[in-house]
């Protein structure tokens, strides 16, 4: 093949890959809108305190799994809290209330888990290596980090699960009424503070595989918690509400944004990877502003 | 007695919306409350199925009795509503606004639902069977896809009884069923109501404003004027009743 063609699907590649990994941490984002309308400031957070948990878990010589375990359990328990101590008492609020707490919820994370695990980065290792595949590079001389068709494998077998969960199941089928009319829920019998709890937890599980892989990536350290601002255009191109539309809008916004820096970036002197897809969910916004996925909602006059 | 409520009273602030209250339903009756705007209908309602907590009286369902409720643990008794505003969840589809129905009788476990197991997936069978036969009952089959929101407002009014049936409640509580609705459709929610108790023995208590058609279907009527019980009888009674024509038509001072 010629280079300029393995180039550019090296480059294809590694933004499609970059994307899941965005799409990740847009997951958590997702789970928590359907099922409650709340914008979740608080997710990047919760992605902090995971990876920042796990890693100092490990560090003290725990068993790889039971730390997992461990956090799993911590964010559990943390989803559980939150819904008990920030939601329960805003129950029937707007949602801009609601999303206020969320804020206060980051700092209240973002200090605990510092105040808990100290603030030194940590380099944070799960056994597979993150340099280019050996098949792909001998057979096609195409470079691909085997590190990130993991994270693109993991990323998508979640994807699919919590897809059925939400579209076949009774708690998923709860999750989105209860999303839909509180009061509604209410009357058929549908719990609010179990299907928040549901899914707090759920989103927790979300945040540590979310924390795992871009802890790898880039150390777990404060910086950790701007991944989610990564996750806002996906949002917006994918719409707040779609599982599946989180992935796709993460694989636009990363193939976009490598293909962008390598072939635009030097008209602009480099470096526009860290902004075009902020350009990209602008122009999204003017054409279909409830995102590729997302419900259009429309109101009788 | 399936029903009842003993001196039941209701303040928000100084405003009483209802005045020691009592009355009961029968098993299996069609059971109306009427009254003028304001009378504390849709207050009635809401405090039989926890929305409200009365601050005096009790409510008695099946033996047992209550200070007050919250709507889920009334939902879990058997008692099933629609709204007056159409409660609806409007981006789900009909399907899976019924559907959620089912919620209370479906047990399988949060593990086995999120590995979409065998279990779950028998059980999800199983209540689809029921929904579609409330489907095919209340005649529609034709929208069961459709997302609700899309609905015209008769067939909205539809899907909502058809959520609340599929709970299989014992008691349902229908808050103006024919509000807002063209001469035809309030036929045929007529015969819905009434095929509703019929078949499936359901008791119904139903608020309406318009007095003739609640005349037509109930068994027995309660009316209420500002929060007080002011007659209660068969509509024959309650029609001649010079405190209910006074209520509704208004009296010279």
């Amino acid at each position: 093949m010629p280079i300029e063609v393995v180039f550019f699907i090296e480059v294809l590649a590694g933004g499609l890959l970059a994307g899941v990994m965005y799409a990740l941490v847009a997951l958590g984002f997702v789970l928590i809108y359907k099922a409650s309308g709340v914008f979740n400031f608080a997710q990047g957070a919760m992605v902090f305190f995971a990876a920042l948990t796990f890693v100092s878990l490990v560090e003290r010589g725990w068993n790889f799994w039971l730390a997992l375990v461990v956090t799993l359990a911590v964010m559990v328990v943390l989803g559980l809290a939150t819904e008990r101590v920030v939601l329960r008492p805003l129950v029937n609020q707007a949602q801009i209330t609601l999303f206020m707490a969320t804020i206060g919820l980051t700092f209240v994370l973002e200090g605990l888990s510092q105040l808990i695990w100290g603030s030194q980065p940590h380099g944070l290792e799960l056994g597979i290596a993150d340099v280019p595949m050996d098949w792909l590079s001998q057979q096609w001389n195409i470079n691909i980090s085997q590190f990130d068709l993991f994270a693109a494998f993991i990323a998508g077998a979640l994807v699919a699960v919590l897809a059925v969960f939400f579209q076949k199941t009774r708690i998923g089928r709860a999750l989105r009424a209860v999303a839909d009319d509180h009061q509604a829920a209410l009357a058929v019998g549908i719990p609010l503070q179990h299907i928040w709890a549901i899914v707090w937890a759920v989103a927790g599980f979300v945040a540590l595989v979310a924390g795992l892989m871009w802890g790898v990536r880039n150390g777990v350290q404060f910086a950790l918690t701007f991944v989610a601002l990564k996750a806002l255009p996906v949002l917006l191109i994918g719409g707040f509400e779609s599982i599946p539309g989180a992935i796709i809008g993460g694989l636009i916004i990363g193939a976009t944004e490598k293909l962008a820096e390598v072939y635009v970036g030097p008209y602009f002197g480099g470096g526009i990877e860290s902004w075009f897809a902020y350009v990209v969910a602008l122009l999204f916004l003017l054409v279909r502003p409830e995102g590729l996925f997302g419900e259009k909602h429309i109101d009788r006059v | 007695m399936i029903l009842s409520v003993e001196n039941v009273s209701l303040a928000f602030g100084g405003v009483k919306a209802l005045r020691e209250v009592s009355f009961d339903v029968k098993e299996h009756e069609i059971r109306a409350i009427i009254g003028p705007n304001g009378a504390g209908k849709s207050s009635m309602l809401n405090v039989l199925n926890g929305v409200y907590h009365p601050q005096q009286g009790t409510i008695r369902f099946q033996q047992k009795t209550f200070k007050d409720m919250d709507p889920h643990e009334a939902a879990a008794l058997g008692i099933a509503r629609t709204f007056q505003n159409i409660a609806l969840f409007k981006g789900m589809t009909v399907l899976d606004n019924i559907m959620t129905g089912r919620n209370l009788k479906m047990h399988c476990g949060f593990l086995h639902q999120a590995l979409w197991a065998g279990p779950a997936r028998r059980e999800e069978l199983k209540h689809r069977r029921t929904v579609e036969e409330i489907i095919d009952f209340l005649e529609i089959q034709h929208i069961r896809r459709t997302p609700v929101g899309r609905l015209p407002y008769g067939l909205q009014k539809r899907v909502e009884l058809a959520r609340a049936l599929a709970a299989e409640p014992k008691v349902l509580l229908l808050d103006e069923p024919m509000a807002g609705m063209n001469l035809e459709e309030k036929q045929d929610m007529c015969r819905f109501v009434l095929d509703v108790n019929d078949q499936f023995g359901t008791t119904i208590v139903l608020i309406e404003h318009d007095m003739g058609v609640v005349m037509d279907i109930s068994d027995r009527v309660v009316v209420l004027d500002y929060g007080k019980k002011i007659a209660d009888g068969t509509p024959d009674e309650v029609r001649n009743d010079q405190k209910v024509i006074d209520a509704y038509l208004g009296v010279t001072h």
